[in-house]
């Protein structure tokens, strides 16, 4: 381990609240205009404690807690950012967002356009997203595929700390509203981060092939890629290869990635929490379907939440794409 | 019992309808505020109202004619526009809503400019930042809030009490009688009391929010509003373009030293239609038109003039060709405005590039191609 020249290591093991926690102190001490905005996340440090310390480190002008309106806080970032400032807006709970939704996508979304490139929005909207913590109602959703389905906002979601620390980082210097999906019930897993970058091996808009195989693809994002490696090591003891692909991008999706995956692989299998139903897994299969149709050994399956609101903590492990129902897909996958 | 909510709350006017100045100990300090507005600066008020007003109707007759889609226009609204409007100083910034034609042409916008919406080729139309006035909202309150947020970067760049009135800055955001209701105006007097932001809540209750008359938003003066959040709210009347200056620049100056948000509720009338494509007759009485015809803001200053010997008929006649003159010219400029080429719908969507939109981009470019190789007929966009 060696030190940068702060005195700071420079790589550490994160989990991934810590990493985006310290993407967030990074972008605060180099860049001026940066600020945090959200409902808890001075004292308290967020309710998943991703902002801790950094009020006290940065001031209340810059790490602000506001008052509980989620509208009026994107309302006001966008202000703030028609004044050179860089928001990045905590929205406490996937749920909460909704009362925000107008802003974000009718505003946010629009303006660099309705502006014809005059005025610029970089605004992050951090939402801790997905389920599997037993909470209760509103706190469990994942609700990406309907901004991903709006122009002009950039949907991400990273899937492991050093990603979370570097993808946060560009989120907050895109030119452009970046809408950046925290997987929340993968706050707590490890792995090492070095700290001494700012940005990816790839940009913030490109998937990553997490691990090679050359019989079946899974797509994933987010909380579901470590699943996606699971069912890959699984399935490895049955004989079967499977490549993971790690979109890390929803808007825009990087159908090149995937494409060039299935073209070798011939079988697709899409992973994620939200609901299948015009899902972000559908936009995969159409893609895959139009540009691998003769390389395709079976349909493009998507393995998802059901057309049903988020059900009840008790029973949400039969709603979740479970290591079992993934397994499932991959099997039917091959039985074509 | 149901009050009308626009009864029971006092009315700052220093020119009453009939074009007589108010003296009052009450209105003392809102007269000290207009005491350097000499006859020519009362003439230039004037030559504002009119121009727009003249705008107004220029763009109404194109509407007409077919050269534009929609119209809004702010006919009776001008006191509240022009007065609030030349209040402001050249840092100050503006967010509209979409009917102020009259404070984007205190803003130095061409008016022209403003039409380019309208006739469907731009949906903004100027650069806000020449201007500090930002482009129109169309979704109704929204604005308020990128107002309070921008008046609170003005806040953090340290623009805001340091005594030098060229560089103390507010934000003046306007909006209706409607848009009171809407969460967003709430949220936006939270943020902008719990934030002590420069920024003045500028409402002009033209007593109409399309069909519904004020009493579907209200049970209480509008002005009242501003009371439960802490912010200090004054009740002008809109029809008098003096007030109006006056009580802006109280709330300006107020925001600019640090005192923090005004709640101003301009009490007006929209004498036209909500756009080109509503029928007033409809829902109000031709009574009621009457009555605010009597009380048109442009008529009163006239009286105003002539009784206090500044009203001059050279200038009066001068005002009138340059008044014809920018009639003829946005017929001119309007025709002018030709539509954009189909491949700039791609454009701006993101500011860095996006592989969706560059996909589809391409996609379009050589689909259009395609009919040019056929033999060009797709030329003059015919699809």
């Amino acid at each position: 381990m060696s030190d940068t020249t702060s005195g700071a290591p420079a790589s550490s093991t994160l989990t991934i609240a810590k990493a985006i926690n310290e993407g967030l102190r990074r972008s605060l001490e180099t860049d001026p205009k940066v600020l945090l905005m959200g409902e808890d996340i001075g004292a308290l440090g967020g309710v998943f404690r991703v902002t801790d310390g950094l009020q006290k480190d940065f001031g209340e002008d810059r790490v602000v807690d506001t008052p509980l309106a989620e509208s009026g806080i994107l309302g006001t970032a966008i202000g703030l950012a028609l004044r050179g400032y860089r928001p990045v807006c905590e929205i406490q709970f996937d749920g909460f967002i909704f009362p925000a939704y107008d802003q974000i996508t009718t505003q946010l979304a629009k303006m660099h356009y309705r502006s014809r490139g005059r005025l610029m929005l970089p605004v992050v909207v951090r939402v801790p997203y997905g389920g599997g913590i037993g909470a209760v109602e509103h706190h469990s959703e994942s609700p990406e595929a309907l901004f991903a389905h709006t122009a002009g906002l950039r949907v991400v979601s990273p899937s492991t700390p050093q990603d979370a620390f570097t993808m946060i980082q560009e989120a907050i210097a895109s030119p452009d509203p970046v809408l950046f999906f925290e997987p929340k019930g993968r706050y707590w897993d490890k792995g090492e981060v070095d700290l001494t970058r700012s940005s990816g091996d790839e940009t913030l808009d490109r998937a990553r092939v997490v691990r090679e195989g050359t019989d079946l693809t899974l797509v994933a994002y987010g909380p579901t890629v470590s699943t996606a490696l699971k069912v890959a090591a699984a399935a490895a003891t049955e004989g079967r290869s499977i490549e993971v692909v790690d979109l890390r991008s929803i808007s825009p999706l990087d159908t090149e990635t995937v494409v060039r995956s299935v073209r070798r692989t011939g079988r697709c299998v899409v992973v994620h929490e939200a609901p299948t139903f015009l899902g972000s897994g559908a936009e995969v299969a159409a893609r895959v379907t139009e540009e691998c149709f003769y390389s395709l050994e079976s349909p493009v399956l998507r393995v998802g939440g059901f057309h049903t609101p988020y059900p009840v903590a008790k029973i949400e492990h039969d709603y979740l794409p479970s290591l079992d129902r993934v397994l499932d897909a991959v099997d039917r996958a091959f039985g074509f | 019992m149901n009050q009308h909510p626009d009864e029971g709350a006092p009315l700052v006017q220093l020119v009453t309808p009939e074009g007589v100045r108010v003296t009052t100990d009450e209105n003392a300090a809102y007269r000290e505020r207009v005491a350097h507005l000499d006859a020519a600066a009362l003439r230039d008020l004037y030559r504002d109202m009119v121009l727009v007003r003249r705008f107004d109707t220029e763009a109404t007759s194109l509407q007409r004619q077919g050269e534009l889609g929609l119209f809004a226009q702010s006919l009776g609204q001008e006191a509240a526009q022009i007065g609030s409007g030349r209040a402001m100083a050249p840092q100050d910034y503006a967010f509209p809503s979409y009917r102020e034609h009259g404070v984007a042409h205190t803003r130095g916008v061409d008016l022209a400019d403003v039409l380019r919406l309208f006739r469907g080729v731009d949906h903004g139309g100027w650069d806000p930042t020449a201007h500090n006035f930002h482009l129109y909202t169309l979704v109704i309150g929204s604005h308020t809030l990128h107002a309070t947020g921008y008046a609170m970067g003005v806040q953090r760049d340290g623009l805001v009490g340091t005594g030098d009135p060229e560089r103390d800055t507010a934000v003046v955001t306007y909006f209706g009688d409607g848009a009171t209701s809407q969460g967003d105006v709430s949220e936006a007097l939270v943020f902008a009391a719990v934030n002590n932001a420069p920024v003045v809540l500028f409402c002009q209750n033209n007593q109409w929010a399309i069909s519904e008359p004020t009493s579907k938003q209200t049970r209480v003066p509008l002005v009242r509003r501003g009371d439960g959040f802490g912010v200090p709210s004054v009740r002008v009347d809109g029809n008098d373009v003096l007030a109006c200056y006056a009580v802006t620049a109280e709330a300006l100056e107020r925001a600019r030293s640090g005192g923090g948000p005004t709640f101003v509720e301009a009490y007006t009338y929209r004498m036209g239609a909500h756009t080109t494509s509503d029928d007033p007759s409809r829902y109000r009485s031709a009574a009621q038109e009457d009555y605010w015809r009597q009380r048109d803001p442009i008529d009163r200053l006239a009286v105003l003039l002539r009784s206090e010997d500044a009203w001059d008929e050279s200038w009066a006649a001068d005002l009138q060709a340059e008044s014809d003159a920018l009639g003829e010219r946005l017929r001119e400029t309007v025709r002018g405005f030709t539509a954009p080429p189909s491949s700039s719908m791609f454009d701006h969507v993101y500011a860095s590039e996006h592989a969706t939109v560059a996909a589809e981009q391409a996609w379009f470019a050589e689909y259009e191609t395609s009919f040019a190789d056929a033999g060009g007929a797709a030329q003059g966009g015919a699809r």
